[in-house]
C-alpha cells in the first residue's frame, strides 16, 4: 500500500512546476525548506522525546554564517556552505552539551533560552549581523555550474535536497542506532541499565538534528537571498515545532505533512491579514487540545477503523 | 571609568534585578508546584504594563501603585481563566501544557500589537519620586531605589506566605510530594489555581512597576521571558531563594555586560548559565533536576 504511494507523491512533486505558476512553485520551495527543518526537529521531538523550542538556532546560525562569509569575508558560495554547515554542527554539539544536562521541561527551557541568546546576538551585534536591517545582497550558488535563480530550478534543487534529507533521516531512524534512540525515549533508565550510554545517544541525535537544521538554514538563505534576526526568533522555532506536532511527531511522513500545511496556512493567511502570530497561537492551541497525536496518526487510526469491519 | 559610572550601573542592575525577581518568582512558583513551564509569563508582564499605561493615561486620579495593584488583579483573573479552562484540560500532558502557554503568548502579544499599536507607551514616574536622592554625595534616581525596595518587600511577603502560613505549608507539601498531599485531603486543584493566579498577578504588577524604566512596548514579552528563563535555570526551578539570587546575578551580568561590551551583552548573559548548568544541572538552589 505504502509503496504505491511513494512514486505517485514523488512524480506529483517533481512535475508540480509544469502545471503551477511561479507563486505556487515558490510556495513549494518554502514547503521543502520547512519540511527539512521539521524532519530534523522531529528527530529530537518524536524519536528522542526531547521537545526543543530552540531549533531555529541552527537554521539561523547556518544562514548567518553563510551570509557573513559570502558578503563580508569574500568566500565563494561552495566554501561558505561547507564552512557554515561545519560551524552549525559544531554549534549543535556545543548547545547539545549544555541542553542535554537536563531532559523534559528543563531541556525545553534551556533550548529556548539558548536560541533567544542567539536571537539577541543577531539583533545587537550590529557590526557583524547588521542588526535589525538584516543582511541583504546575497546570491544563490551555482551547484555544478547550474543556475538556480529561477523559481522552477530552485524548486527542483530544494526538492532534491529535501529528498536526500528524507532518505538520510529515514535511514538514521530505522538503523539500530535509531532503535536505541527510541529506547532512550521510552525507557531511558532501562536503556542505561542495559549498558547504553543514554547521554551520548541523545547528544549524537542532537548534533545530527542540528546538521539538518543547518541544511534547512542554507536553503532558507539561498531562497530569500536575505537574512533577518527573525529567522532565529521563537516564532521560527515554534513554526517548525507546530509542523512536527500537527503532522504527527515520531512518524516519518508527519513532519512533511505538517510543515506543508503550516507553510500553506502562513502564506494563505498573510495574503488576507497580517495577524500570522495570532493565528499561529490559535492553531497551536487547537492542535494540542483537539488533535494531540497529529494528522498522520489520526488518519492512520481512521483508516484502521475503516478497514476493520471487512476482516 | 569614573566612580559615578559604577555606582549608577550598580543601581540600574539592582533595579533590573528587582523586576526580574517579580517575573521569575511567579514563574518559579508555578513551575515548582504545577510542573508547568509557563511561557505566557513574559506576555503577562507585558499585558500588565499595557494595562497600567492605559489606566494611568485615562484616569487622572490613578497613581502608579494603584495601577500596579489593578493590573495584578486583572492578570490574576486572566491567569485563572487560562489555568481553569485550558491548562486543566491537559492535566497529564506537560508538553501540551507548555505548547498551549506558548500559543497563548503569541496570541496575547499579537493582540497587544493590535490594540496598542507599535509605538512604546511611556509610564510616567510618580511625581513624588522624580527628584533624585542624594546619598554619599552621589545623585540616585529615586524611583529605582524604591523599585528595589518593592522587590524586596514582595520577596519577604512571598517568603512569609510560603513559610509561615497554612496555605504556604500546603503549597510546599504539594511541591514535595503531590500525590501524598492529595491523599491526605489537601485540595491540590484549588492550590493550582491560587498559585497560577498569584504568579500571574506578580508578573502583571511587575510590568507596571517596571514601566517607568522600560515603558510598555511590543516585544517586551520576548525581551523579558528569556531573562526570566535564564534566572530560573540558574537559580533552580521552584526555589524562591534561587529566583532572588539568580535575578540579581543575571541583572548585574546583563547591565555591566551591556555597558562595557554592548555588542556581546547577550553572550555574556549566558556564561553564568553555562557554568551553573555544567556543574549543577538542577541550578544553584534547585533540589532536583528539572
Amino acid at each position: 500500500m505504502n509503496k504505491i504511494w511513494v512514486p505517485i507523491v514523488v512524480v506529483f512533486f517533481a512535475l508540480l512546476p509544469c502545471v503551477a505558476g511561479d507563486f505556487y512553485i515558490n510556495l513549494g520551495s518554502q514547503m521543502m525548506i520547512a519540511a527539512i527543518f521539521a524532519l530534523s526537529l522531529n528527530l529530537l521531538v518524536g524519536y528522542g522525546g526531547l521537545t526543543s523550542l530552540g531549533h531555529a538556532s541552527f537554521l539561523g546560525l547556518a544562514a548567518y554564517i553563510s551570509a557573513w562569509l559570502t558578503t563580508r569575508a569574500g568566500f565563494g558560495n561552495g566554501t561558505a556552505a561547507l564552512l557554515s554547515i561545519a560551524g552549525t554542527t559544531v554549534g549543535a554539539a556545543f548547545f547539545g552539551m549544555i541542553a542535554l544536562r537536563a531532559s523534559g521541561l528543563g531541556f525545553l527551557m534551556i533550548t529556548l533560552a539558548l536560541s533567544q541568546v542567539l536571537w539577541g546576538l543577531a539583533y545587537r551585534w550590529v557590526s557583524v549581523t547588521n542588526g535589525d536591517n538584516g543582511m541583504a545582497g546575497l546570491v544563490r550558488p551555482m551547484p555544478f555550474g547550474i543556475s538556480i535563480d529561477s523559481a522552477t530550478s530552485f524548486y527542483w534543487f530544494a526538492l532534491i535536497v529535501a529528498t536526500v534529507a528524507f532518505i538520510m533521516i529515514t535511514v538514521f531512524v530505522s538503523s539500530s542506532f535509531g532503535a536505541s534512540l527510541k529506547g532512550t525515549r521510552d525507557q531511558s533508565r532501562r536503556m542505561a541499565a542495559l549498558g547504553y550510554n543514554v547521554w551520548v545517544i541523545r547528544w549524537i541525535t542532537f548534533i545530527y538534528a542540528g546538521f539538518w537544521g543547518g541544511i534547512a538554514g542554507l536553503l532558507y538563505v539561498y531562497y530569500n537571498k536575505y537574512i533577518h534576526p527573525s529567522s532565529l526568533s521563537i516564532t521560527s522555532s515554534a513554526e517548525g515545532l507546530l509542523g512536527v506536532i500537527a503532522g504527527g511527531s515520531g512518524t516519518l511522513v508527519g513532519p512533511i505533512v505538517g510543515s506543508v500545511l503550516v507553510t500553506f496556512l502562513k502564506n494563505y493567511a498573510s495574503s488576507y491579514i497580517d495577524r500570522w502570530n495570532m493565528l499561529l497561537g490559535f492553531v497551536f492551541m487547537f492542535i494540542v487540545m483537539v488533535m494531540p497525536d497529529g494528522i498522520v496518526p489520526g488518519v492512520r487510526q481512521l483508516a484502521a477503523r475503516w478497514k476493520e469491519p471487512r476482516k | 571609568m569614573p566612580m559615578q559610572f559604577w555606582i549608577i550601573q550598580s543601581l540600574n542592575s539592582l533595579a533590573l534585578g528587582g523586576l526580574l525577581f517579580l517575573l521569575a518568582s511567579g514563574f518559579s512558583l508555578i513551575f515548582g508546584l504545577m510542573r508547568i513551564a509557563n511561557l505566557t509569563h513574559g506576555a503577562f508582564f507585558m499585558l500588565g504594563a499595557y494595562f497600567g499605561a492605559t489606566a494611568l493615561r485615562s484616569f487622572d486620579w490613578i497613581d502608579l501603585w494603584f495601577a500596579a495593584i489593578g493590573s495584578g488583579i486583572a492578570l490574576a483573573v486572566i491567569g485563572g481563566f487560562l489555568e481553569r479552562f485550558v491548562l486543566r484540560k491537559l492535566g497529564n500532558n506537560p508538553q501540551g501544557q507548555v505548547l498551549v502557554t506558548l500559543g497563548m503568548s503569541f496570541i496575547i502579544s499579537d493582540a497587544c500589537l493590535v490594540i496598542w499599536g507599535g509605538d512604546p507607551i511611556p509610564i510616567p514616574t510618580p511625581h513624588a519620586l522624580q527628584a533624585p536622592t542624594i546619598l554619599f554625595g552621589f545623585a540616585f534616581p529615586t524611583y529605582r531605589l524604591v523599585l528595589v525596595g518593592c522587590a524586596i518587600a514582595v520577596a519577604i511577603a512571598l517568603y512569609l506566605l510560603l513559610e509561615r502560613t497554612r496555605l504556604g505549608a500546603m503549597i510546599r507539601a504539594g511541591v514535595d510530594d503531590m500525590q501524598m498531599t492529595r491523599a491526605i485531603g489537601i485540595p491540590i486543584s484549588r492550590l493550582f489555581t491560587i498559585v497560577f493566579c498569584l504568579g500571574a498577578a506578580i508578573a502583571g504588577a511587575g510590568g507596571v512597576l517596571g514601566g517607568p524604566i522600560l515603558s510598555a512596548y511590543p516585544g517586551l514579552d520576548g525581551d523579558m521571558l528569556p531573562l526570566a528563563l535564564i534566572v530560573v535555570i540558574l537559580g533552580g526551578v521552584g526555589s524562591l531563594v534561587g529566583a532572588f539570587i539568580g535575578s540579581f546575578l543575571i541583572s548585574i551580568t546583563y547591565t555591566f555586560g551591556s555597558a562595557l561590551f554592548p555588542d556581546l551583552a547577550y553572550v555574556i548573559l549566558f556564561l553564568p548559565m553555562i557554568i551553573v548548568i555544567a556543574f549543577r544541572p538542577q541550578g544553584l538552589f534547585g533540589r532536583r533536576a528539572a
